[in-house]
């Protein structure tokens, strides 16, 4: 068989092994069973004394909230400040300057939402200080933040009746602590073995084999690379992402990073059965996931190892694949299977160019994106899921006859409100977005000329861009067809506005749908229940989160992906 | 008013009716209160505009094409009403039969003392009348003096008439039925306009037509899934403008039209309105429609033992007389001693007792009662029975009673009727001991008959997932022993009404949903805490009041029907929903590639289904999307069928039925209609 093919083979093996029994540890963590990172509590309980936080507080679902906008609206005046004002910090040793106000508010939120779409390069846009203490810090404080709303919403649905649905602080500190910075010093270790640097000199002068002279930007990429990987940051240390080779530097690296892209996430999906006490309905959620998952990379593989028909018909052979945008240690496949498990992750990060790959792939990447429920960021993208297990359980319960009911609890109005408007809420923006850009395209192109035209493709690809900006903004993806000019006025700002909205009405509509549910009165399962961990229901809630999608994006996807690739 | 299942969907003057209504609702004011249609309406109004623009200019296409566009919206919004008034006009029809009971009858008001004929419609609650002989009650009530027999045929088509007194729970009258003997002084309980029947009417008429909770969450689904296409119909607009593809005004239109769940949102208050219709056909009278929904979420079904489990009451049905030698009786003695004690027993066990004796041939006239006095049972002795002119004093009544009788007399009872006295127990029956002069004498059975099919309704309900529990006053041996041989889940035995309210009360605790049926005034707290209370039409004005649905035909296995039928109702809505939402798959598949593929060649690969032209596809679309509703109304009306083969079978089934079928359904009819119009053009 094809090596490359068991490379895929062997990442997504290992990623479920590895997942399996961190969910079992997740799951314990934020139970607050023994296990053996107790060792922490110390830290933790000084780090509660500090802030004067209440650690065994238990909080309503409004006071959760609450606890985690506060903190979130903190660090982002904190992340606005440091940006604009990192040239006169230290640990600035290229003398790189301070970001423009726009760039800096996009920058912020799009690190403060867990998207980490950058519209700047690290080499140039940021300096050691605040790629430390911007976006190294966010990328495990807003990871935490997600695990930790994961985790209320799993301590509701886990109560038979409770007003009370855990405290934030311990959840967010006990993510931190216990899972994301164990595993990051796992990884970095790795990638630091195999060559990705970790220190604080500036640039390094070197002159290649064939003498010339080059400058070689270093720092702390370690540490960064590794949580940006685990928490489904998505941010790269380098503009190029994971393309880069001191960012990825070899094979074993390129393992590693890709199966931390979905260890939590999958790992969240185990840990809610071992926390609920639920597996089996662990496994149905999770076999639709991966389900999505391997048809999505079965499609990129499939694309990007077949080459480019325009240039077969050249007469050129491509034995290695679709090369254009992709590095020659990871070969197609590798960049395929990326390509697929950073976007059905709200990841983002990338080992090659989105841009530059098949029509199909990209619409692969984007759907998987515009669902953002398969796996999807850590926390959050089961958050996304359950909003479409609420719309199922009420499709379905109607179709048996019976008003609909989840874990024990009757799903009424209120709540169906909510699920709608979160439906409806992700399309909304990415249409909204995509189509203000079009239009602005045609009917304001004086504007767009001021702003560099922003697209360097015309036609089809030109439309997807826009699109895959939008898309993956709205998903706090992060990831980019970098064919755009994006670091402009216009889209530092739509984008941001977008990723603010589509990260924080949703957690707050899926907290307060637990806390609604975790209120009413508990239903004992009777033989008229309509089972949710069954293949049937699996099947079901598969079918609604794609028709959604699908009815939401066919036209659009029509005009640009697939109208491009049937043009091929 | 009797059941007619094979009465025909569509009868002439309701179709006509339905007609003329479907106009009539075409008003905003009416069409607001469903946003789907509404945004339907105001898509037509535009492509009237866009008609009548396009009769001078044909940059939005040509006249033709526009406006058969135009009417084929019209007709989707026409077939819409249609469906809400056809289900209307029957529910009339129903409530029509009953109204003419309601017709102005004389009514005898006291006024004063004295008798004043005044008009039914003037009565007033607190209000009292007499009714004799021949008279039609004028209005609800409940009878404070007298007895009457009366003929209720007009409400419940049942002929036998029902005996109907005074205090009890017998005392409860309806308005338009008939007096037939003896004369009742009735007092009026409800305000004219304010009775069962005229909430009933106006609720199906859609006047206080209020949209149940589900309805409600499913409208806000349906409402969202609108918004979004409204979003996908504009934003292809610059879609279009950055391709270079026109599009026209009636293309965006007649995507969105198609596009958004029409198929369910001009049905949903069609299939609301046929609940609770199907309610009145089975003749119930439901004070919301909320009730009837409820009905099909029930967990727990609590069931009176007497007429609904069993047919009416115990029956006398062996004799065992004591072979101990203290007391020498034969058989054909103590059948005669039986029936003795039974002379003067009008209840139906003691009439069935003299039954059972003249089965062993022996007759009442037979036997000597001349000077004999009878014994009536009272709460002090719990016995009855006979004192003969040679002073015998024969004696019936439960085994306890009778054994603390014949004890007291320093008489011991003899073993063999002991254990006779449980085998019965066990059995189910009713054992009633009989002494003579203070010594057992034998002991008699009664047993309950179950009525035949019961055990199957009880099946059917456990696989629906409800729990069945009987209601019985027996003691817990016999409880149980029918408890097992009917079929329910479980028992209450020697109930008192405050049991009945605890056990609900528990059941609801644990989160359950019980349904109950009463009649008596005494059942009345528990009625009003179920969630589901059915009072008989026969129960007291308490009961009644209590419940939220009335039983016209008195019978307690109506309870089973409700429940399907709450059942029917929700699943009509989610797998018309399903198949509503699937069609779209078919829809983008014509419309999408007929948008753009004249400027984009390369879309045309998308025609899957090799539509004629642009033009015709859209067209094909647009007119499915509009009679897939006329099709569609048999099953709003009639109702999903429900199978209880469990929760996920059931899903699956649906799925399979209602998904995928309505995934497949509109690829084959838009290619048929297309064909069509291929034709023509």
């Amino acid at each position: 068989m094809n090596t490359e093919l068991i490379g895929i083979i062997a990442q997504i093996v290992l990623m479920v092994a590895l997942a399996w029994p961190l969910g079992k540890y997740i799951s314990k963590v934020y139970k607050g069973e023994k296990n053996w990172s107790d060792f922490m509590n110390p830290l933790e309980n000084s780090l509660y004394k500090i802030c004067g936080i209440d650690s065994k507080e238990e909080m309503n679902w409004k006071h959760f909230l609450k606890a985690l906008l506060t903190l979130n609206f903190f660090l982002f005046l904190w992340g606005m400040l440091l940006l604009v004002c990192q040239s006169w910090l230290p640990l600035n040793p290229d003398g790189n300057s301070s970001q423009s106000f726009h760039q800096a508010f996009n920058t912020s939120i799009s690190f403060l939402v867990n998207c980490d779409l950058q519209h700047y390069s690290g080499e140039s846009g940021l300096t050691y200080f605040t790629q430390l203490f911007v976006v190294m810090l966010f990328q495990f404080i807003t990871a935490a933040t997600g695990m930790a709303a994961m985790a209320g919403i799993m301590r509701s649905m886990a109560a038979k009746s409770t007003k009370t649905i855990g405290n934030f602080w311990y959840f967010l500190v006990r993510s931190c602590t216990r899972v994301l910075l164990p595993l990051s010093l796992i990884v970095g270790f790795i990638i630091i073995l195999q060559g990705t640097p970790m220190g604080f000199d500036g640039k390094m002068d070197i002159t290649t084999l064939e003498g010339a002279k080059q400058t070689i930007s270093q720092g702390p990429a370690a540490a960064i690379v590794a949580i940006k990987q685990l928490g489904t940051n998505g941010g790269g240390y380098f503009g190029a992402n994971s393309a880069h080779p001191l960012e990825n530097p070899s094979y074993l690296t390129n393992m590693v990073e890709c199966i931390s892209l979905l260890l939590i996430p999958m790992a969240m999906i185990f840990a809610l059965g071992f926390n609920l006490k639920r597996k089996k309905l662990a496994y149905s959620i999770f076999a639709v996931m991966m389900f999505a998952f391997l048809v999505s990379t079965s499609i990129n593989v499939y694309q990007e190892m077949h080459g480019n028909p325009r240039l077969g018909a050249m007469g050129i052979t491509q034995h290695g694949g679709s090369m254009e945008g992709k590095e020659v240690r990871f070969g197609s496949g590798a960049t395929a299977l990326w390509s697929s498990a950073t976007t059905v992750t709200s990841n983002g990060s990338v080992n090659g160019m989105h841009d530059s790959m098949m029509p199909l792939s990209g619409m692969t990447e984007m759907l998987n994106m515009q669902i953002n429920s398969w796996f999807g960021g850590v926390g959050v993208g089961f958050l996304n899921y359950y909003v479409f297990i609420i719309i199922t359980v009420f499709i379905s319960g109607l179709m048996v006859g019976r008003t609909p009911e989840l874990l024990g609890k009757k799903v009424e109005a209120r709540e169906m409100k909510i699920a709608t408007i979160l439906a409806l809420f992700h399309p909304f923006l990415i249409l909204v977005g995509t189509a203000l850009s079009a239009w602005m395209f045609v009917h304001a192109s004086g504007y767009v000329a001021g702003e560099g035209g922003w697209l360097n493709n015309p036609g089809f690809h030109g439309l997807s861009e826009m699109f895959y900006e939008f898309t993956s903004s709205s998903a706090n993806n992060g990831s980019g067809f970098e064919g755009l000019v994006d670091n402009t006025l216009f889209w530092n700002m739509s984008t941001g506005l977008v990723m603010i909205l589509s990260r924080f009405i949703p957690i707050i509509g899926q907290v307060a749908i637990a806390g609604l549910l975790a209120k009413k009165k508990y239903i004992p399962e009777g033989a008229g229940t309509l089972k949710i961990d069954t293949a049937t229901f699996g099947v079901m809630t598969f079918a609604v989160i794609f028709i959604i999608a699908a009815l939401s994006f066919f036209p659009i996807q029509a005009l640009s992906t697939i109208a491009e690739h049937l043009s091929l | 008013m009797k059941k007619d299942k094979s009465a025909s969907l569509f009868q002439k003057e309701q179709v006509k009716e339905s007609l003329k209504q479907s106009f009539v609702k075409l008003n905003p004011r009416i069409m607001i209160k469903n946003p789907i249609m509404f945004t339907v309406e105001v898509s037509t109004f535009t492509m009237l505009l866009v008609t009548l623009y396009s009769m001078g200019n044909a940059s939005q296409g040509s006249f033709g094409y526009n406006l058969f566009v135009f009417i084929m919206l019209l007709l989707t919004l026409l077939f819409a009403n249609f469906a809400e008034a056809i289900a209307e006009a029957r529910g009339k029809a129903q409530t029509d039969s009953l109204r003419k009971t309601r017709e102005d009858t004389p009514a005898k008001k006291i006024v004063n003392g004295k008798i004043v004929i005044v008009s039914s419609s003037t009565l007033k609650k607190g209000d009292i009348f007499i009714c004799e002989a021949g008279d039609i009650i004028p209005s609800d009530g409940e009878i404070t003096e007298g007895i009457a027999s009366i003929d209720e045929s007009a409400i419940t088509g049942e002929s036998a008439p029902v005996i109907r007194e005074s205090g009890g729970d017998k005392s409860s009258i309806t308005g338009g039925t008939k007096v037939l003997s003896d004369e009742i002084k009735v007092l009026v309980t409800t305000e004219p306009g304010e009775s069962f029947l005229d909430k009933m009417i106006a609720l199906v008429e859609g006047a206080s037509r209020q949209k149940t909770p589900n309805e409600i969450a499913l409208t806000i689904l349906l409402a969202g899934f609108t918004l979004v296409f409204v979003i996908v119909c504009i934003t292809l607009k610059p879609f279009g403008d950055y391709t270079g593809a026109t599009l026209t005004i009636a293309s965006l239109i007649s995507l969105f039209v198609c596009l958004i769940p029409t198929t369910i949102g001009g049905l949903l208050s069609a299939i609301g309105i046929a609940g609770m219709d199907r309610a009145l056909r089975a003749n119930v009278i439901t004070k919301s429609g909320k009730a009837v929904e409820t009905a099909g979420d029930i967990d727990v079904l609590l069931l009176d033992k007497t007429g609904t489990i069993t047919i009416g009451n115990r029956k006398a049905t062996k004799f065992y007389p004591t072979q101990s030698n203290s007391m020498d009786v034969s058989f054909t003695d103590f059948v005669k001693y039986c029936m003795l004690s039974s002379a003067s027993d009008d209840t139906p066990e003691g009439k069935s007792i003299i039954a059972l004796g003249h089965e062993n041939n022996l007759r009442m006239r037979d036997l000597d009662t001349t000077g004999a006095r009878m014994v009536k049972f009272s709460a002090e002795t719990k016995c009855s029975g006979i004192n003969l002119a040679d002073g015998t004093e024969i004696r019936k009544g439960a085994f306890e009673t009778i054994r603390m009788m014949v004890e007291e007399a320093g008489n011991f009872f003899p073993q063999d009727t002991k254990q006779q006295v449980q085998s019965i127990s066990k059995n189910g029956g009713t054992p009633l001991v009989v002494c003579i002069n203070r010594k057992i004498a034998g002991v008699i059975e009664l047993q309950d008959i179950i009525k035949p099919g019961i055990q199957e309704r009880f099946e059917r309900l456990r696989k629906m997932g409800v729990k069945t529990v009987m209601v019985t006053g027996d003691n817990p041996l016999t409880a149980k022993y029918i408890a097992e041989k009917a079929g329910v889940d479980d028992f209450i035995a020697e109930a008192k009404p405050e049991d009945k309210m605890n056990y609900i009360k528990k059941e609801q605790n644990a989160g359950k949903l019980v349904a109950m049926m009463g009649d008596g005034t005494n059942d009345a707290p528990a009625l009003a805490q179920a969630n589901v209370g059915v009072a008989m039409n026969s129960g007291t004005q308490a009961a009644k009041e209590a419940g939220n649905m009335v039983d016209l035909d008195n019978d307690p296995t109506k309870l089973i029907e409700i429940v399907e039928i709450g059942k029917q109702l929700l699943m009509t809505r989610g797998t018309l929903t399903t198949f509503s939402i699937a069609n779209d798959v078919a829809k983008y598949f014509a419309i999408v590639p007929a948008l753009f593929m004249i400027a984009i060649p390369e879309l045309s690969a998308l025609n899957i289904m090799h539509l004629h032209s642009p033009e015709s596809a859209i067209l094909s679309a647009v007119i499915f999307n509009a009679i897939i509703i006329p099709i569609l109304i048999p099953l709003a009306l009639r109702g999903v069928q429900y199978k209880p083969i469990g929760a996920s079978d059931l899903l699956r089934r649906n799925l399979l039925i209602y998904g995928v079928g309505g995934v497949i359904a509109p690829f084959i009819g838009i290619k048929l209609i297309d064909l069509f119009i291929g034709l023509l053009f």
